[in-house]
């Protein structure tokens, strides 16, 4: 009988195997490298040698007194907190939208997952166009509607510059949130709203007491990943602003770049990107139990 | 039944999936054609645009030598240079590749023998193929006596194209205001001047890819040479002189002016080259500060624009105005490689006169080597003829940090969206210079 | 019967409300992909100057010469196949991995998830030369199964967490009854689990199959042969450094984009309801 149970747990073992196998070849030995390179100085192309570069916490010494490597940090999060309300509450409103039986709903759930499948080059292109402050769509029509005192060089504003580029993020990725949650909804059983409407329950109640708490796993779950997926952003804001004007709109990614690429600090960059994975690995923690939390009460 | 159906289905789709995996592992495997004993040499490049020239090249090559030369390109460029540092690493470099970065960096292959010494195929046979090139192309590969960076002087790369940067303008909107269109602009004064008229008509002034940040450096570099010249640059890069220095500050100061004058178009801050050269080329800005490869690009989006070119107005007449310029793109041979003398062959080959025609015709660059300048374009020659007024960082013999060659630009920037002052942004450029300098110690 | 009526009144007058707003949205997502598709019919020379979506002597040549000129049939032929053992790969791993996780007892079974969780949102953006390095020591660089084992497990994580949410929802009663009929663990995986995870598997696919079909940056660092590069690759022949061939960029994005859009057209048929209905309610 014991032989029989250590038999099936091995085969239990088995399920995971071939994730964990992937996994520890091409995450775990890369981070491994990436930890250790942390803690030397090096640039990139010199041949390593532990001993002689190793610098201890030199490198994290520097980055704590990186004011632009902070900075960079908040935009991130202002970019992130952004997606977080208007993007996701966007992606909900039309998720439910599409949820009703609505006529053309397919139509509609094609067209919203455009904007993810568009190249960032196209976007630049076109989003750039919105934002002249020359010939720019926006401020053309902020001056028919008798707002020309708002005419400004969007992009290129230090006061405006990260908030425009924070909805072109939400634009282009409103798409991801919207498939999650419409397929978290269809997994809620009619039956149960049809109840609800038995009882004589309006609109906003069968949302509160039917959709909301049955909704709450694929909540976290957009939430995490929104968070993960935007303080990562970086090509778009290469192709908008490329950090500019000044370092209004840096983000982690665009200084750990410009540190491994442009200023040959490859153990400088490295102790930025441990640096970031723990700031993001604290916030996911905070959000999941924070979920927890909401999930029993 | 129905069981045994589905689970032949999945046989059925799992074994063809097999098959399609292995056929296709197996047959299109890497060199997979390379087993052959064909000499072959490889080359890694960033420049993916040029691919069909050196593909045609390379078939020219084999045809006229047997050796097959694979051209890889990469792009976009930063995936290049780490691709080309991770090689290094493994000892997996090409026998023939570009390196991107700045001098530093370059110094940094050599030390660590990724690099073969040219010189002596350079000055072999009385120096007949040092001869053909542009000097100030070698130059940017070359490391002079007592350099900086510790390397055995010598030259370590050889250079396919020449490029410099200057200004230009539209002719025809100079004309608009009834400026002399052949007769651009000498001084600072009189560009300020022309400004005001061009602004009166609307129309806007300079136009620049300054979101690019290497572009401001390259403006700000040109009259820093003009203002202050070339040893007082060097001294500060070297350390003797602060950055705090009134000829830094006025350096800083042209750009506050050029701000409150309304000199530059809106948007510069953040715009990268490719925008900019649309508004100039769609008439939209009477001036650009561009690079010689804008003829080209000029040339695809209207054929018709009436421009030329200039060097940037002096700000001072104490020293003549400098410009960048030098080696559009390089090639370097691996010391590790086994096929170096091969490899040498191509590349002189690469930069003869014929050769060289070809790719400058087809890429629209110019040619390094100089007897290939014939059948260009008007625009075209004038760049080349300014190469003797250029000069570049990596010819300098010192490389700034690149904390404070950050900071320096992206200061401009702000200066230019009125954040700081000139003063402001020389103690910030000296304070992390500084800082940098005590590090280093 | 007049509350019928009234009902279908406020009915409609909502459903008039919420038409409007789709389309608004739906205006911003179409725009720039009209503009991309009219750009693509343009010159070098009318792209930015002529300001009409769709242009009046419509190139239809330039298709035909970003194909040949960017090679796009060879990469092709390697995107899809990338994308085709990629995507499959990632589901059948993941899904094996999110059932035990969510279903399976063993020792280590927590550290081992949330070692996964925590390498979805740790971001390794310095790995590239570890990776380089690491690649080579295996002799996968420059091969396909090296690129298709990198691309699962960018993946991976990802899709375990997104799965084990979904299979956390199964009741177990059904399971239950699955295992009183004789149904092995396998079993109850492929005949229940799966089936039931369909809208999950399907916005798996979806994600991953967009992300294989875009990714360029790791192809760079892992093939050096050129047959061997995906669709991407083809694309930037025309953005060089200095000069973007921009009408013919326009019309091999155009091309490269109608494949993804086809992928998501299937696959979002089963993100539809009824699926799983009665299944939660237990």
């Amino acid at each position: 009988m014991n032989n029989m149970r250590t038999k099936a747990v091995l085969q239990n073992y088995l399920f995971v195997l071939p994730a964990v196998l992937i996994f520890s070849i091409f995450y775990i030995y890369p981070f491994y490298k990436v930890f250790t390179l942390s803690l030397c100085q090096w640039d990139g192309i010199a041949r390593f040698d532990f001993a002689k570069n190793f610098i201890g916490l030199r490198n994290f010494i520097e980055l704590f007194q990186d004011k632009i490597w902070w900075g960079a940090m908040l935009q991130a999060g202002y970019i992130t907190l952004m997606a977080l309300t208007f993007q996701n509450v966007l992606a909900l409103m039309l998720a439910l939208a599409c949820d009703r039986d609505i006529k053309g709903g397919n139509i509609y759930r094609v067209i919203f997952y455009l904007p993810l499948v568009l190249s960032e080059v196209v976007v630049g292109l076109v989003w750039k166009w919105i934002y002249d402050g020359n010939y720019g769509l926006l401020n053309y029509w902020l001056q028919n509607v008798g707002l020309s005192n708002l005419v400004t060089d969007w992009l290129s504003n230090p006061k405006t510059a990260l908030t425009c580029v924070a909805v072109i993020h939400c634009w282009k990725g409103f798409g991801w949130g919207f498939i999650m949650l419409l397929a978290g909804l269809q997994t809620i059983p009619r039956q149960l709203y049809e109840a609800a409407k038995v009882d004589g329950a309006s609109s906003w109640q069968m949302f509160k007491s039917v959709t909301l708490p049955l909704m709450v796993p694929v909540f976290i779950l957009v939430s995490i990943l929104t968070v993960l997926g935007t303080m990562q952003v970086f090509v778009l804001i290469l192709s908008m602003t490329n950090g500019g004007p000044g370092y209004h709109t840096e983000v982690p990614v665009t200084r750990i770049l410009a540190s491994m690429v442009d200023s040959s600090r490859f153990g400088y960059a490295c102790s930025q990107g441990v640096m970031f994975g723990a700031v993001l690995l604290a916030v996911s923690f905070v959000q999941i139990k924070l979920s927890k939390y909401m999930k029993q009460a | 039944m129905k069981g045994l159906y589905k689970k032949f289905c999945l046989f059925f789709m799992l074994s063809l999936f097999t098959v399609f995996l292995s056929v296709f592992l197996v047959s299109c495997g890497p060199n997979a054609q390379n087993k052959k004993q064909v000499k072959s040499i490889k080359v890694w490049h960033w420049m993916s645009d040029r691919e069909n020239a050196f593909l045609e090249l390379a078939k020219r090559y084999e045809i006229e030598t047997g050796v097959r030369v694979n051209f890889e390109l990469y792009a976009p460029s930063d995936a290049y240079t780490q691709k080309v540092r991770a090689a290094a690493q493994t000892n997996t470099l090409p026998d023939i590749f570009g390196i991107l970065g700045e001098k530093r960096d370059f110094a940094s292959f050599v030390k660590s023998d990724y690099v073969y010494d040219l010189t002596e195929d350079m000055d072999g046979e009385n120096g007949a193929w040092k001869n053909k090139l542009f000097a100030k192309a070698l130059a940017v590969n070359e490391f002079e006596q007592a350099n900086s960076f510790g390397v055995k002087p010598g030259i370590y790369g050889v250079p396919i194209d020449v490029t410099n940067i200057q200004m230009l303008y539209n002719k025809d909107l100079l004309q608009a205001v009834g400026s002399d269109s052949s007769n651009p602009p000498k001084t600072w004064k009189d560009l300020i001047e022309i400004n005001r008229k061009l602004k009166a008509k609307g129309v806007q002034g300079l136009v620049s890819g300054w979101g690019e940040i290497w572009m401001i450096d390259c403006f700000a570099s040109n009259y820093a040479f003009n203002i202050m010249g070339k040893d007082k640059v060097l001294d500060t890069i070297r350390g003797e002189v602060s950055y705090n220095d009134p000829d830094w500050i006025k350096v800083f100061d042209l750009f506050r002016e050029m701000r409150d004058e309304g000199l530059l178009a809106s948007g510069i801050v953040t715009m990268v080259n490719k925008t900019a050269e649309q508004l100039f080329a769609n008439n939209r800005a009477a001036f650009a500060f561009n690079g010689s490869w804008c003829v080209n690009v000029y040339k695809g989006m209207n054929p018709d624009l009436n421009y030329g070119v200039m060097l940037p107005p002096q700000a001072s007449d104490r020293y003549p105005m400098t410009i960048w310029g030098g080696a559009g793109s390089s090639f370097m041979v691996n010391k590790q490689s086994k096929n170096i003398q091969e490899a040498v062959k191509f590349l002189k080959w690469i930069t003869e006169t014929d050769q060289q025609v070809y790719l400058s015709k087809e890429t629209q660059d110019l040619p390094s080597n100089k007897y290939s300048l014939k059948d260009i374009p008007m625009v075209l020659s004038q760049f080349a003829s300014a190469m003797d007024n250029t000069t570049h960082p990596n010819v300098w013999g010192a490389s700034e940090f690149p904390t404070v060659i950050e900071t320096f630009d992206k200061g401009i920037q702000s200066i230019i969206i009125g954040e700081k002052t000139p003063e402001q942004l020389a103690r910030e450029v000296q304070q992390v210079k500084e800082r940098e300098m005590a590090k280093k110690q | 019967m007049k509350e019928g009526t009234k009902y279908k009144i406020e009915r409609f007058f909502k459903d008039f409300m919420i038409h409007i707003f789709l389309i608004i949205i739906s205006i911003t997502c179409l725009f720039p992909l009209l503009w991309m598709a009219g750009s693509s019919l343009k010159t070098q020379k009318t792209i930015f100057s002529d300001m009409s979506i769709f242009p009046k002597n419509p190139m239809w040549g330039n298709f035909y010469l970003a194909w040949t000129k960017g090679g796009f049939g060879m990469y092709f032929l390697n995107s899809l196949f990338y994308t085709v053992t990629v995507v499959s790969g990632i589901v059948i791993i993941s899904s094996l991995a999110a059932f035990a996780f969510s279903r399976l007892k063993f020792p280590g079974k927590n550290v081992i998830f949330y070692m996964f969780l925590g390498a979805m949102m740790i971001p390794l953006p310095g790995s590239f030369v570890p990776l380089y390095v690491l690649m080579t020591r295996l002799h996968m660089i420059n091969t396909r199964i090296g690129y298709i084992l990198c691309m699962i497990n960018v993946g991976l994580s990802f899709s375990i967490y997104l799965l084990k949410t979904f299979f956390d929802k199964m009741p177990v009663e059904l399971e239950d009854a699955a295992r009183i009929d004789g149904c092995s663990r396998l079993g109850i995986w492929w005949n229940m689990a799966l089936p039931l995870a369909r809208p999950a598997i399907a916005v798996i696919v979806i994600f991953n199959s967009l992300n294989v079909w875009n990714e360029y940056i790791l192809a760079t660092l892992i093939f050096s042969s050129k047959n061997l590069m995906p669709l991407q690759r083809g694309l930037m022949i025309f953005q060089g450094i200095h000069i973007t061939e921009y009408s013919l960029l326009m019309a091999g994005m155009t091309i490269t984009t109608l494949p993804i859009i086809l992928v998501y057209l299937i696959m979002q048929r089963h993100i539809i309801k009824g699926i799983t209905a009665g299944v939660i309610v237990g």
